[in-house]
């Protein structure tokens, strides 16, 4: 599936690791919590990047004792319609302090590509034949905001304001 | 651009640029999502919500498009746009809801971009009145007149509307999300039966704080809001609710659509649990982020100006003559008027229910009209009841008798607020996908039966609500008397319930017995006046006898002839 | 397929309706195999019962596939003295228009 991050397509240098298959240990993996949780020991020495999957139902307090091994999340959308996934985001960077790349994985669609960046989304995962033209114009179709967000680090100063950039 | 003069159309939040750019954006980005969507590019599963986030509904015989009047306040020119929206792009009229927005009945989904923009034009929109989101703020909709007003609760539903907007984590909650908020001790906006209801008041040393109701609802499972806190600061306002909708995105269920709002989770948590888990996320979000700082709170009250009133007395003598020479009129001004805070000024209810008609419908002309007299008697600006009748809020009393000719020549001088016919009913099966029966013909069929002035005055306040189906939305659990359409082997039935309140006694209506024909309920509400009417104690409410007497007399007259 | 007492001589036939996702119009799939729609219910394809999925099936597909209408299914109804019935209240009002603006739907058109 089609990679989106500064709204383009992009080359995935992540691979996703099926429950079951064999963990690459020469580049970066995702693999899901659950296997994270079954056989975290296993991976201890690992030098390759290692990401974690995580249902839209585990939310951030769940993975944040081992935040510190995982240089990616990738948040489930399991239907667009479920929005759990920007209140889990959001959790990682602000509560957290979680500095590494939070990825979109499951469903989601261009028009919710700005409410990801700004609740600290850095990528998405866009469906197969996605029109790339509908990602790119989601950067730049609205530009006020009415709350502070984590592209926009001033503290509710008016309620609404321009947008950098 | 036109700029509204401060003091013209006093009491409606005037947009500046990045407001105004803001909406024109919000529209294109609409009509691009309308074009992928004829394109193939958006299922319809996907445009769905995209729609709904902008009002737009199918029903049954077209679109329906729900426009926005944030906290039901509006000026005379967004009034006669709307009058002009119906006459351009729907059949003539629009109907007026009990979340205080419009509804137009016939639109197109390809007309809906022109539309938006026609009304970005007039700075109005239609974001967020439908879809899982914070819908639009509600209020007392005698906000900045009435007597008992301690907060003015437009500010802060202004607030609330700029901070809900395109929230970018709580867009796509479990489900819709609603929020009333009353600035008096008195309840005129249905507090404990929203999501979130939020009464403003002031402490001994005059600053602003909040109590905050959650977990109220109607649907299919009614609930009373529950106290969670009594006393928010209003510098904490916003992270406040920040918390609670937080722990709401998270927990609230999306296995099943009828257990997804917050009522259910705050049911299911329990009042104690689910204020801790909004406590203990506050905590953490408490600080210089989410302030809701003083000089926010003055710029927005700035923006709304306010009524140059002038320095009159009350009962001005003209009035007191026409009063006495015009039994109609004083009528209209027993049951239509209220007193307003600046003496000399008071608050006019134009009913949209007359005898027979439909409950909340308007005609582009009714609303011209209407938007002419608001020019002519106040200020220019007007408000939706959440009742569905629409209020000029700051009328000179000796210009109440000019109101009243030019209304009752129009037939919009109905002396019903607060009576039996001032029912309100939800569009049911004649427009509504959802419906198992029709409310209108039933809400026509009563208030004709009840139409004689007097006979309603001598009853005097009795709120009859309709819905088409258990969604609830003519809010009839709340009804004094409730009726709720039900659909039995395909016939139309309507069950009845008595002793809904939807004020600070917030109360859950009890249904009465085994539903009944359309036409025989008519016959059972005539019978409970009847019972209400030969039991009552002078000055006794119908809710009041109700509770003295119990519902067996009721009962017994109703199902008597079955 | 239970129907009342007093109408069970007549047959219960299906019709397949949909809106039209450009205006919401309702609209009926017509008689024919080029699946065509119409505007107003006398001019709809009827069905018996078994042949109702397979076409349900071609329609929605057809529909959905070019964008053409939402929401598309079949409902029962009634012939009478020549009169198309839907069973439905629902479906009675969704081909007429609403029952008290009765100056305005496809009842105002006829
Ligand atoms: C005609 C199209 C309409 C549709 C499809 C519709 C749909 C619904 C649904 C599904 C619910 C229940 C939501 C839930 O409990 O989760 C609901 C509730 C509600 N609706 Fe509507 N509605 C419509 C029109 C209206 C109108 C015209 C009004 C105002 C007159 C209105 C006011 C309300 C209110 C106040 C509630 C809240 C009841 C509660 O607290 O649960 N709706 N609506
Ligand atoms: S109560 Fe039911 S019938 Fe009435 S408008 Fe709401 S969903 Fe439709």
């Amino acid at each position: 599936m089609p990679l989106i991050k500064d709204g383009r397509i992009v080359e995935d240098e992540w691979v996703a690791v099926a429950d079951g298959e064999p963990v690459p240990a020469d580049r970066p993996a995702i693999v899901t919590f659950e296997r994270w949780q079954a056989e975290r020991a296993s991976f201890d020495g690992r030098n390759a990047a290692l990401g974690v999957r995580v249902k839209s139902g585990t939310l951030a307090p769940a993975i944040a004792p081992d935040l510190d091994r995982f240089a990616l999340v990738a948040i489930e959308f399991p239907k667009f319609r479920d929005g759990r996934g920007f209140s889990t985001a959001r959790e990682l960077r602000e509560r957290y302090g979680y500095e590494g790349e939070i990825r979109a994985v499951g469903h989601v669609i261009p028009d919710q590509y700005r409410f990801l960046l700004r609740t600290g989304f850095t990528s998405a995962e866009a469906p197969e034949n996605t029109n790339p033209e509908s990602w790119a114009h989601a950067l730049t179709e609205i530009t006020v905001a009415f709350q502070p967000s984590l592209d926009d680090p001033q503290p509710l100063s008016l309620l609404r304001r321009r947008l950098g950039s | 651009m036109n700029h509204i003069a401060p003091g013209r159309n006093a009491g409606v939040y005037s947009y500046d640029d990045i407001d105004r750019r803001f909406v024109a954006e919000r529209v294109e980005q609409f009509r691009a999502q309308v074009e992928r969507r004829l394109s193939g590019e958006l299922t319809e599963d996907e445009f769905k919500p995209l729609r709904l986030m902008n009002g737009l509904y199918l029903q049954l015989h077209a679109y329906m498009l729900r426009v926005a009047v944030p906290y039901g306040v509006l000026t005379s020119r967004q009034l006669r746009k709307l009058a002009e929206i119906g006459r351009k792009y729907d059949k003539g009229y629009g109907h007026f809801t009990t979340r205080q927005n419009l509804q137009f009945n016939w639109i197109k989904l390809e007309d809906t971009p022109a539309i938006l923009h026609e009304l970005a034009e007039v700075d109005m929109h239609a974001l967020q009145t439908s879809g899982n989101c914070v819908r639009n703020v509600t209020t007392d909709q005698f906000v900045g007149a009435a007597r008992d007003e301690v907060v003015d609760g437009r500010v802060y539903a202004e607030i609330l509307r700029q901070w809900t907007t395109l929230h970018p984590e709580f867009t796509f909650l479990p489900r819709k999300f609603k929020i009333a908020i009353m600035g008096s001790d008195a309840d005129r906006a249905a507090i404990r039966v929203h999501d979130v209801g939020v009464f403003a008041k002031r402490n001994e040393r005059g600053e602003v704080g909040f109590t905050f109701y959650v977990g109220g609802g109607l649907g299919r499972s009614p609930f009373i809001g529950k106290l969670i806190r009594d006393w928010v600061p209003e510098e904490d306002f916003v992270a406040y609710l920040e918390a609670i909708l937080r722990v709401y995105n998270q927990y609230g269920r999306r296995d099943n659509i009828y257990k997804a709002r917050i009522k259910i989770l705050v049911h299911e948590l329990g009042q104690e649990k689910f204020t801790r888990e909004v406590e203990e996320e506050f905590a953490r979000l408490r600080g210089p982020k989410y302030r809701l700082a003083p000089e926010i709170v003055d710029e927005i009250r700035r923006r709304f100006g306010g009524p140059a009133f002038e320095t009159l007395t009350d009962e001005p003598e003209s009035f007191q003559a026409a009063k006495a020479a015009n039994p109609d009129f004083a009528r209209w001004v027993a049951v239509n008027v209220l007193a307003h805070k600046v003496p000399g000024y008071a608050a006019a209810t134009i009913s949209l229910k007359p005898a027979g008609g439909i409950p909340g419908d308007a005609t582009s002309e009714q609303m011209e009209l209407v938007a002419d007299l608001a020019d002519a008697h106040s200020f220019g600006e007007l408000r939706v009841s959440h009742v569905q009748n629409l209020v000029l809020a700051h009328v000179r009393q000796d210009a109440l008798f000019t109101l009243w000719t030019a209304l009752e020549a129009n037939g919009l001088g109905t002396p019903n607020a607060g009576l039996i016919g001032d029912i309100i009913a939800c569009p049911g099966l004649d427009y509504c996908a959802l419906a198992n029966a029709r409310s209108i013909p039933l809400a026509q069929a009563i208030s004709a039966r009840f139409a004689d002035p007097a006979r309603q005055q001598a009853i005097g306040e009795l709120g009859i609500k309709i819905s088409g189906c258990i969604n609830a939305c003519g809010h009839h659990h709340v009804g004094a008397i409730g009726i709720l359409g039900v659909d039995k082997k395909g016939e139309e039935f309507y069950q009845i319930t008595v002793g809904g309140d939807p004020t600070l006694t917030t109360a859950i209506g009890d249904i009465l017995g085994p539903a009944v024909t359309a036409d025989e309920t008519v016959d059972a509400i005539e019978a409970i006046v009847e019972v209400y009417l030969s039991n009552r104690h002078d000055g006794e409410r119908f809710i009041d006898t109700l509770k003295r007497v119990g519902h067996g007399p009721f009962k017994e007259r109703v199902y008597a002839a079955h | 397929m239970a129907l009342n007492d007093q109408s069970s001589n007549e047959a219960v036939l299906k019709a397949i309706t949909a809106n039209r996702l450009r205006d919401g119009e309702v609209i009926f799939l017509a008689p024919g195999p080029d699946l065509r729609w119409v505007e107003r219910l006398d001019d709809a394809a009827l069905f018996e019962d078994a042949a109702t999925d397979a076409a349900l099936a071609a329609a929605k597909a057809q529909a959905e596939g070019e964008q053409f209408a939402v929401d598309v299914y079949a409902f029962d109804l009634r012939v009478a003295d020549g009169q198309r019935v839907p069973v439905k209240t629902r479906e009675r009002i969704r081909a007429l228009g609403p029952t008290v603006r009765i100056d305005l739907g496809k009842q105002a058109a006829a």
